[in-house]
């Protein structure tokens, strides 16, 4: 290689190191502020090595898995409630009045946005849901996870929410094997 | 490889070779398409947590991967302009970045309407999404960097080094998913090469998925070529070879003659002067 083509090519990777490295440092410095949300341990445990906890009345997103048999509906309303999970044992409990995602159940990631009322507690107004990367026919998700998927038109109203989830993909054959579903992660 | 190589620098060497390439990624390309959109949207079941919704992955994958993988080729072009500052690779710099505009362009798109019914919003400002919009943001800027300065290369020079630097965000944009958390789930298919996991897809998904990313690799690579071929053939116009392959012959009889019409015509005012 000629010295002026070498010249070039070390002037354009030390650019391309030089900018890596400052990358790196920016994003070290942001790493905890790039998080969509805090996990339920985060809040009431602290988050990072300071162990900084939420102030109650402050506005941010918890994300984590619905605790099932935790989802309790208010009259016929669309209030709803429910606890966050991750880990554990810390428990959040978001308190949401609106619309859930079609893919809102028992045991799945949740991100809500909210203000934080009390130390666990938060008044969410957006709940997301947080699918996971893994695809799979329904046929195999039973007989791999025993999830039984509903799809959202089959859904029974909210009142008996709990027996829907528990009822399967087709509403015919859940009729015979009601027993087998029910969620086991 | 570099005597291998070498004739490429010449730019009607690499029209050559581009030409007799098209059809051979055309074809298959077209058919692959076809095939993969067929399978996935008709034959492939259905999926257990998003029923029929998750069919969208067929486009949203493999134009985000591509997305990705064509910034990089970018870069290469990139480098090899800056340190050998050969032409051609200038000219493949601006025949690749619209392609991959694009392509991060269907990702967002794809990804919102997807969002949408999944997640329940159509965007989220996590690191993400986020990172893939700078992507766009990238391409649209070594687009304009190109065609900004006076002086051609000067331009491409300027373009060259934003690609090198833009490179950065490709690995952000991958490990996103793993470093933070976020409301996008992590990788499915790319984590066989990069975490040496096998892909969290069943097989009779994956298959049409494959399929899909390849068609979708081949008929970008198509576009980029012509492109190209359109690129050199501009900056090259005035010279022989390149009135050859569009059929013009200048020898001085024929241009004194074509002038002299040319003139007739324009006398007349006719409009249908062409």
């Amino acid at each position: 290689m000629n010295p002026r083509r070498k010249k070039r090519l070390i002037m354009t990777s030390s650019i391309l190191v030089g900018a890596a490295f400052a990358t790196g440092l920016v994003l070290y410095a942001l790493s905890q502020n790039i998080d969509l949300f805090y996990t339920p341990t985060e809040i009431v445990e602290g988050k990072g090595d300071a162990e900084i906890k939420p102030e109650v009345g402050q506005r941010l997103r918890v994300g984590g898995l619905v605790v099932p048999g935790s989802v309790r509906r208010e009259g016929s309303g669309l209030t709803v409630s429910f606890n966050l999970i991750d880990v554990g044992p810390a428990e959040i409990t978001v308190e949401y009045e609106g619309i859930l995602p079609d893919l809102f159940r028992e045991g799945q990631g949740i991100v809500a946005q909210g203000i934080l009322t009390d130390a666990n507690r938060i008044a969410a107004s957006e709940v997301l849901a947080k699918h996971d990367e893994e695809y799979m026919p329904p046929a195999l998700a039973e007989a791999l996870k025993g999830i039984q998927h509903v799809p959202p038109s089959q859904q029974n109203n909210s009142s008996d929410y709990n027996q829907g989830y528990n009822q399967g993909y087709n509403n015919n054959e859940a009729a015979e094997e009601s027993s087998g579903g029910g969620y086991d992660r | 490889m570099w005597r291998w190589l070498h004739p490429y620098a010449k730019p009607e060497a690499t029209f050559a070779l581009t030409q007799k390439l098209i059809p051979w990624f055309a074809l298959p390309g077209i058919i692959l398409v076809l095939v993969s959109l067929v399978w996935g949207l008709a034959f492939a079941p259905p999926d257990y947590q998003q029923g029929e919704s998750y069919r969208i992955i067929f486009v949203h994958v493999p134009s985000a991967m591509w997305a990705m993988g064509f910034y990089v080729g970018m870069a290469i072009m990139g480098v090899i302009a800056l340190v050998w500052q050969i032409r051609t690779a200038e000219l493949a710099i601006l025949a690749i970045a619209p392609v991959g505009a694009v392509l991060t362009f269907i990702s967002l798109f794809t990804g919102a309407i997807w969002g949408q019914p999944m997640w329940g919003t159509w965007w989220v400002w996590d690191a993400r999404l986020t990172a893939q919009l700078i992507l766009l943001f990238l391409y649209l800027g070594v687009m304009a960097l190109y065609v900004a300065f006076e002086d051609e290369r000067a331009g491409a020079k300027a373009a060259s080094i934003l690609a090198i630097v833009g490179v950065i965000n490709i690995p952000i944009i991958h490990y996103s998913v793993y470093w933070w958390n976020t409301l996008h789930q992590k990788s499915t298919v790319t984590r066989a090469i990069t975490r040496l996991e096998a892909p969290s897809i069943a097989p009779e998904m994956l298959w049409p998925l494959l399929v899909s990313i390849l068609a979708m690799l081949l008929v970008s690579i198509v576009l980029v070529l012509m492109r190209l071929n359109n690129e050199i053939l501009r900056r090259e116009i005035h010279r022989p070879w390149a009135l050859a392959e569009l059929g013009i012959t200048l020898d001085s009889s024929a241009k004194a003659h074509n002038d002299a019409e040319k003139k007739n015509v324009e006398k007349k005012g006719g409009a249908d002067a062409v």
